[in-house]
């Protein structure tokens, strides 16, 4: 199973300040344990939210809102992908982290096709089965 | 409660197991004598966190008490503890041990699975259909064998190296096989042996780098895990790749994948027999859409793969490139030079393919004969109606 593993903002990545060497240097070095260990699917940094945006949906508008974004809590400064047996190994691997200073890292599952199952509602799956068929008549025609 | 400080335990278990068996098979000098004093320690773990909590440093902690008990067995054998080396060396030591050729297939994938993938017993048993007490045997005789033959707790001598990887490499693979194509059972994936294979691969990617075979492998395993998820129908049938909507393709593992297999490339190891499978599965994941596969470059690559590993069933595999790059005649010419390989005497693919090949051609009546032939041979019943539906509609035409 995987997970997503979210680290959060702070005024520092906000600044676009880079961690200090000794911490990159941790950093690092954990990357390659995960990476060793096989349970590495991808790990990102986010520039700061002054370089992103939002897009506001209401009825049939959109509304575009730079960044960079107030709310504490809508900062994300970045992430993991992790491959893991269980929530508890995901747990595990983050413990093992180089974070300080009362940060809180969420850890959140992936949702799989089959987590999802039955609970895909009917008309979702009638309209996938409808649009793999286009696909293949689009196919059969360009043959 | 308990059962989640259990369950933490076996977290800590699975990361740390295969260095702490590693760590300690380098002190002790045996394997099967590491193993059984990593497992006091994990015991000794499940009786004192639950209460304790579990360490700051679990990993830490194993070790110590393993240690301790390891270095009253030294004592007591009157062997001096050799000096702590570097982790990976003892990693890739457990793993050629694991893989070493005095044990058989069936013990080389129980060990790999146990000591490396840090899974129990328990969880190899219901991966592979057999029962607890089967797999607890193998493991017991497989650490039993290495310990009368003395193969020394090392990496093998330079001459055999490459031998002993490609025996390793076969052990990860099969694992991965028996996840992708389960031969027994009502599931035919088991999507997280898979994921185990793919672990371990990447371990050892991870511990001999500069192997281009191995990222041929992580490639091979990365790329054909990425089309799990279109290879099943909604009611549980095997969708087949051309049919497969490409939408549903894991695109994170297609980029894995290609990045493993330039790696493998970069090393000089376009043409070994993992990195041209990978090559194989790779120009199906850059196609977009079905037809834009590019055969030629396919046929191309099975001819190497023919040249360096022959096999009628990759023979076949050729063919099938070939009638689609080439047309249905060049493919057929290939096919009937396999009739009389008794490899692929009761492999339905033979006559499925010949029968796709001739229908093809507009010789139906031929291409007939050789889907009920094929019907009557395989052993699942959705392609057995599939197959025959395909008879009767060359009949109607013939």
């Amino acid at each position: 199973m995987r997970f997503l593993i979210l680290v959060p903002g702070n005024e520092q990545s906000e600044a676009g300040v880079l961690p200090d060497e000794k911490i990159f240097i941790e950093m690092n070095k954990y990357n390659e344990e995960l990476v060793n260990a096989g349970v590495m699917l991808a790990a990102h940094g986010l520039h700061p939210t002054s370089k992103g945006a939002k897009v506001k949906f209401s009825g049939g508008k959109r509304t575009i809102i730079d960044g960079p974004f107030t709310e504490a809590k809508e900062l994300i400064a970045g992430f993991w992908l992790i491959e893991v047996k269980s929530k508890e190994e995901a747990i595990e691997w983050v413990k093992r982290a180089p974070f300080d200073g009362g940060v809180e890292i969420e850890i959140r599952q992936v949702q799989e096709a089959e987590d999802l199952g039955d609970a895909l509602p009917e008309e979702v799956r009638l309209a996938e089965q409808r649009m793999s068929a286009q696909m293949a008549a689009q196919r059969q025609q360009r043959k | 409660m308990a059962i989640d400080a259990q369950r933490a335990v076996e977290a800590v278990w699975r990361i740390e197991s295969a260095r702490l068996i590693a760590g300690l098979a380098r002190i002790v000098g045996d394997v099967g004598v590491a193993e059984e004093l990593a497992q006091d320690a994990l015991v000794a773990a499940l009786e004192q966190w639950p209460e304790s909590g579990v360490p700051e440093k679990p990993g830490a902690w194993l070790m110590g008490t393993a240690k301790h008990r390891a270095i009253d067995l030294i004592r007591r054998n009157q062997r001096l503890g050799r000096k702590y080396e570097e982790l990976g060396d003892d990693l890739l030591r457990l793993v050629f041990t694991a893989c070493h050729p005095v044990l058989s297939t069936e013990a080389r994938v129980a060990l790999t699975l146990r000591l490396l993938g840090g899974l129990t017993s328990e969880e190899i048993a219901r991966a592979f259909l057999v029962p607890v007490a089967t797999v607890q045997q193998r493991i017991v005789r497989a650490k039993r064998t290495l310990t009368e033959a003395h193969v020394p707790f090392e990496l093998p001598p330079t001459p055999e190296l490459a031998e002993r990887l490609a025996s390793v490499l076969e052990v990860v693979y099969l694992i991965f096989n028996e996840g992708y194509a389960a031969t027994a059972g009502d599931d035919w994936m088991r999507p997280g042996l898979c994921e185990d294979a793919l672990r371990l691969g990447r371990i050892l990617a991870g511990l001999v780098p500069d192997e281009p075979e191995v990222h041929g492998l992580v490639a091979l395993m990365e790329i054909q895990s990425s089309r799990s998820r279109a290879r099943k129908g909604p009611s549980g049938e095997m969708v087949l790749l051309l049919d497969q909507d490409r939408g549903r393709w894991d695109q994170l593992l297609i980029r894995r994948g290609l990045a493993a297999l330039q790696r493998a490339e970069d090393r000089g190891g376009a043409f070994g027999p993992y990195a041209l499978q990978a090559a194989i599965a790779a120009c199906h994941a850059r196609a977009r859409r079905g037809e834009d596969t590019d055969w030629k470059r396919i046929a191309a690559l099975y001819d190497a793969l023919a040249e360096l590993a022959p096999s009628p069933v990759v023979e076949l595999n050729r063919a099938v490139a070939v009638a689609m790059a080439f047309g249905p005649a060049a493919g057929l010419e290939i096919v009937d030079s396999l009739a009389t390989e008794p490899a692929l005497g009761a492999y339905h693919l033979l006559p499925s393919v010949r029968g796709d090949l001739l229908a093809k051609l507009g010789r139906h009546g031929e291409a007939r004969a050789e889907f009920e032939r094929a019907a009557s041979l395989t052993r699942n019943e959705p392609e057995r109606r599939l197959l025959q539906k395909r008879a009767a509609a060359s009949a109607e035409r013939g």
